[in-house]
């Protein structure tokens, strides 16, 4: 029973790869939402804010005690950079894996949404772009809480 | 000063308490993301200003208590009316609710209350997050504080209790980049008016299912447009009409949002053409 579900997990796993990397490749090929953060230096800033305000959160900074911050730092940039239609390749863990055993809750996924608004209010990122930022960050809900 | 004065002091005393209170706990509010409590609509449940939605009230998230209070005036040809309550939610789970309805009938220089509990509990999904709406049920107990009027014009109780099932979801930057919000509601209801008219008449007496529905566009995180639309049975025979809001809502912060509306009630107690603003305060938590 153990092995089957296993293997189920292996299969849907290996299916939101592949959905995922196909999402990638045709998102890359439209890098609207990329502009519209204002690119590497845009994205770059707000992943500076967003760092500031996780930091600031007593609701998820202790899931960042033994962080490597400057690499917490540059995946997220990076990611973000790549999900948006930049000229990036994410080169971190995949977010299940990254998740795993932190049985991240609502509150904790609401508090980091929370904190990267705020970190996108900060640059004044347009309304539409940063809905835009959100809707592919809420795709990864399922990927991220309660792991 | 005339008791209708004096009563909106009490209704706004009891905002100010509530909202000295919820200072005074000093807690922040929920982490649900702003906006997603909601209004409150008049029946006290967290929704827009005439149908309750599938959220729960406050920004209590899932390991969370939050909560609101209301303060709501509509002025109609014939009518005007205040509602104010307050509502729990607890876990971003379970909603209850209490509120105070008050009709005063111009043409008749008479007025009508009545009493609401709510209860309300979110079943399955999630209003942004996964592609499945978010689902609640939830009930209105409705009783008359007096019942002449609505025995007059022919109902059967001066009580009753409205079950409904809401279906509601937030599709971020769904049109062209703007968020995008519905809810439909439907509602298992022999209410006259809401139950301002008593329940059922002499005649028909039975359970009615309406449907009621909400859309709003968010224009920023702090300014949404939409309108309500509820649909209504008429067991007086008095030519009871659907009713139906455009709406503008503003939320600057987690503590307070302002809804204002432009609302037609159509016929009311057989006095056609009830049109006129709305206007609501809602602190909170």
């Amino acid at each position: 029973m153990m092995q089957r579900c296993k293997r189920v997990k292996t299969v849907l796993l290996s299916a939101i790869l592949v959905l995922g990397l196909s999402a990638c490749a045709s998102s890359q090929q439209n890098d609207t939402l990329y502009r519209a953060l204002g690119e590497l230096d845009g994205i770059t800033r707000i992943a500076d804010n967003f760092l500031f305000y996780l930091s600031k959160d007593d609701r998820v900074v202790e899931f960042f005690a033994e962080t490597d911050i400057d690499r917490f730092h540059q995946k997220v940039i990076e990611h973000i950079c790549e999900l948006t239609g930049g000229p990036c390749e994410y080169t971190g863990d995949a977010m299940v894996t990254t998740h795993e055993g932190m049985n991240i809750n609502e509150t904790q996924f609401n508090a980091v949404v929370e904190d990267l608004i705020r970190a996108m209010q900060d640059e004044r990122v347009p309304t539409r772009a940063q809905n835009e930022l959100l809707a592919v960050l809420a795709g990864l809900h399922g990927e991220i809480t309660h792991r | 000063m005339t008791d209708k004065t004096c009563a909106s002091i009490a209704r706004y005393a009891v905002l100010t308490v509530l909202t000295a209170f919820s200072a005074a706990v000093g807690a922040d509010p929920g982490s649900r993301i702003l906006a997603t409590s909601g209004a409150m609509q008049i029946e006290g449940s967290a929704g827009g200003g005439l149908v309750p939605w599938a959220v729960i009230a406050g920004y209590g998230s899932d390991t969370e208590i939050g909560g609101a209070a209301y303060y709501t005036s509509a002025s109609v040809s014939d009518f005007d009316l205040w509602s104010s309550g307050a509502a729990i939610g607890f876990y971003n789970r379970i909603e209850v609710s209490a509120a105070r309805q008050h009709l005063d009938v111009i043409p008749l220089g008479l007025s009508i209350e009545q009493d609401i509990i709510g209860l309300k509990a979110r079943v399955s999904g999630d209003l942004i997050y996964g592609d499945a709406p978010q689902i609640s049920v939830g009930a209105h107990y409705k009783r008359n504080r007096d019942f002449t009027v609505p025995e007059l014009l022919g109902a059967h109780d001066d009580s009753g209790t409205d079950i409904y099932l809401s279906a509601a979801k937030l599709w971020l930057g769904a049109l062209g980049g703007y968020n995008v919000f519905a809810n439909t509601t439907l509602r298992r209801t022999k209410a006259n008016e809401g139950g301002l008219l008593g329940f059922g008449s002499a005649t028909d007496n039975s359970y009615d299912w309406m449907i009621e529905t909400s859309a709003a566009v968010f224009l920023n995180y702090n300014w949404a447009v939409g309108f309500d639309y509820r649909q209504k049975p008429d067991r007086l025979g008095l030519g009871e009409d659907d009713w139906a809001d455009v709406f503008v809502a503003w939320f600057p912060n987690k503590r307070i949002s302002v809804v204002a509306a432009y609302a037609d009630l159509g016929t009311v107690a057989a006095l056609d053409d009830q049109s006129g603003w709305y206007l609501s305060v809602q602190v909170t938590q």
